[in-house]
């Protein structure tokens, strides 16, 4: 009863990213012989990859620090709640992992917290360390917008779920030789459907994917008459205009404007200007690999400071107007 | 026809505020309480549906909660909730998500909603568990994070697209009844009228018990949680590099950083 499993995320035919950072988280979390495991060898972090294909996903998953690849033969195509609570719950009960780690990420987000009520297992989401100390299992995930760190922990569970946030884990780089298995997981009768994939269009001919330079509004631009302005500053300076969430949620800014974690990714960004950006956990998320990041807030304990190359504490306006004199 | 909405009064954190003595939690002075974000969505989307519904629709909140969340469930009552229910014991205090989720799903098992709404998380401790977590102990079909919904009170089903990463959405149908955690931007929320306000304030919040709800004191606080919080600490300042002066030297400091950015880059 020892072990580490790890379940990969796919979509539409490719391995999400993140099943890749699980594979790190659990490299530190894996016991080694001698630190209160029984055994000789150590224990063993296995990957469960659960799709109608699975068989295709195999070889990306050959990464160093697998011992096994298990492959889940499933019915649905893409992610459905009912199936996956079927199945992992079945690879649970079967393999025993004290560690089950999957992302915190939308899909999660739809299933974990059912099968962790379900099998009474531990439970945290939205973690960003995890270790042992003293052979107890401790979770550490935000509170309060990122301004406090909470440390949990899980007492009497022998099987803890961790729902493990995006862009932490270094994904391994070196390959390795895992043996690859099937689990034959118990049909399930799906009570959901699923019809069909949108890609958020983009209605005013911008492409967030390709900006290089972004300049970002949120939350403290306080009304949708000063947007204009920040279009023109961001025109002048050769940015991008971007928005926040709740920017493109009222619909001061097209939605296809939107960057971080739901918005657009913004994966060619190498520099980013965010003014009045308070940095809600799925910004910062979206935006964690861009070089360098300016933060401009009134608010000196915004969490985007924590992210940010470079911080302006003061009034975004007043910045705008300055800055807008040097172009 | 019912729609039962779980919500919850959140607390953001005053400047410099300090963790409690016992470490386990910040100091209650320097908490700032409003009805979570997300709740005020999902109360909309019922209100929204009750009113395009030609069959009488009832639009029920409830919250796990001390009494301080009364403030919350009122805002509800403005803004359009039929009824709010709010159940709390001793010894609930270190509740965890799941142990909410059971005490939600036994308030909707007596109600019997046609469909439950839940926030996809909270804005304070964004565990973003509670709403699948209630279905799990109802056996309901659940989605999460939902952002736009067609739902007809008392249908069998119903359509509606989950927001995924990066700009992609995926339309998925349902069975009903369902829990659905919703999305912020699937709709407008309302403001409450001065009118709606004072009327709120004088409609009744259903308190209630464990035991009014056929649970007993094991189902909820520690010993019904499946996490346990150790200790809350600030962490370490972020690694910017502050730009000091007035708006016109911070300003002249960016510009440059801008250039040098622009000169690398062409």
């Amino acid at each position: 009863m020892s072990g580490v499993l790890v379940i990969a995320e796919q979509r539409r035919g490719e391995l999400r990213p993140v099943s890749l950072e699980l594979i790190s988280a659990a490299q530190t979390l894996r016991l080694r012989s001698g630190e209160g495991l029984q055994g000789g060898e150590g224990d063993t972090v296995t990957v469960a990859i659960l799709a109608s294909f699975p068989e295709r996903f195999i070889d990306s998953l050959k990464l160093a620090g697998v011992d096994e690849i298990v492959a889940v033969k499933v019915a649905a195509a893409e992610f459905d709640p009912d199936t996956f609570e079927t199945a992992v719950g079945a690879l649970i009960e079967a393999r025993k992992p004290d560690i089950v780690l999957v992302a915190h990420s939308v899909d999660s987000f739809g299933y974990a917290a059912a099968l962790a009520a379900k099998l009474n297992l531990g439970f945290a989401t939205d973690v960003f360390k995890a270790e042992r100390i003293d052979g107890e299992l401790v979770a550490t995930r935000g509170g309060y917008g990122q301004k406090v760190n909470v440390e949990v922990d899980f007492p009497g569970r022998a099987t803890v779920l961790l729902a493990i946030r995006a862009s932490v884990f270094k994904p391994p780089e070196q390959p390795g030789a895992p043996r690859v298995t099937e689990f034959a997981a118990p049909a399930t009768a799906s009570r959901s459907r699923s019809r069909e994939f949108i890609e958020l269009s983009s209605d005013d001919d911008v492409d967030m994917a390709a900006a290089e330079f972004i300049l970002t509004i949120g939350r403290g631009i306080g009304e949708e008459a000063n947007v204009a302005r920040f279009k023109e500053l961001a025109d002048a300076v050769g940015a991008t205009l971007g928005c926040s969430r709740p920017i493109a949620d009222a619909g001061w800014l097209p939605k296809s404007r939107q960057v971080g974690q739901s918005g657009k990714t913004a994966s060619a960004c190498k520099f980013y200007i965010a003014m009045g950006v308070s940095g809600a956990i799925q910004h910062l998320a979206g935006m964690k690999h861009v070089t360098t990041i300016v933060a401009v807030n009134s608010d000196a304990g915004a969490s985007i400071f924590g992210v940010a190359k470079y911080g302006v504490v003061g009034d975004i306006f007043e910045i705008a107007e300055e800055l807008r004199r040097h172009f | 026809m019912k729609i039962l909405i779980a919500v919850k009064q959140v607390a953001a954190l005053d400047e410099d505020f300090e963790i409690r003595a016992d470490g386990r939690g910040v100091d209650e002075e320097f908490l700032i309480r409003d009805l979570n974000e997300w709740d005020d969505y999902s109360l909309e989307e019922a209100v929204k549906i009750k009113e395009a519904s030609t069959a009488p629709v009832e639009v029920v909140v409830v919250s796990v909660a001390p009494e301080e969340a009364d403030e919350a469930l009122r805002k509800c009552l403005a803004k359009g909730a039929d009824r709010a229910i709010r159940i709390w014991d001793d010894g609930m205090e270190e509740s965890d998500p799941i142990a909410i989720a059971r005490v939600l799903a036994a308030v909707a098992k007596s109600e019997a909603p046609d469909m439950l709404f839940a926030g996809v998380q909270s804005s304070d401790q964004s565990f973003a568990s509670t709403g699948i977590a209630t279905a799990a102990f109802l056996g309901w079909p659940h989605a999460a994070v939902v952002s736009s919904l067609d739902y007809a009170p008392g249908a069998k089903s119903a359509l509606f697209r989950r927001e995924l990463e990066g700009g992609l959405l995926h339309e998925v149908e349902i069975q009903c009844p369902a829990v659905l955690t919703i999305q912020l931007g699937i709709n407008t929320p309302r403001y409450a009228s001065l009118r709606s306000i004072k009327q709120a304030a004088a409609k009744p919040i259903e308190v209630k018990t464990l035991a009014d709800v056929g649970l007993s004191a094991g189902d909820a606080g520690e010993s019904g949680s499946h996490s346990r919080i150790r200790r809350m600490r600030i962490p370490d300042k972020g690694r910017a590099q502050l730009i000091e002066g007035d708006a016109a030297a911070q300003a002249a400091r960016l510009a440059e950083i801008i250039r040098e950015f622009k000169g690398d880059a062409a």
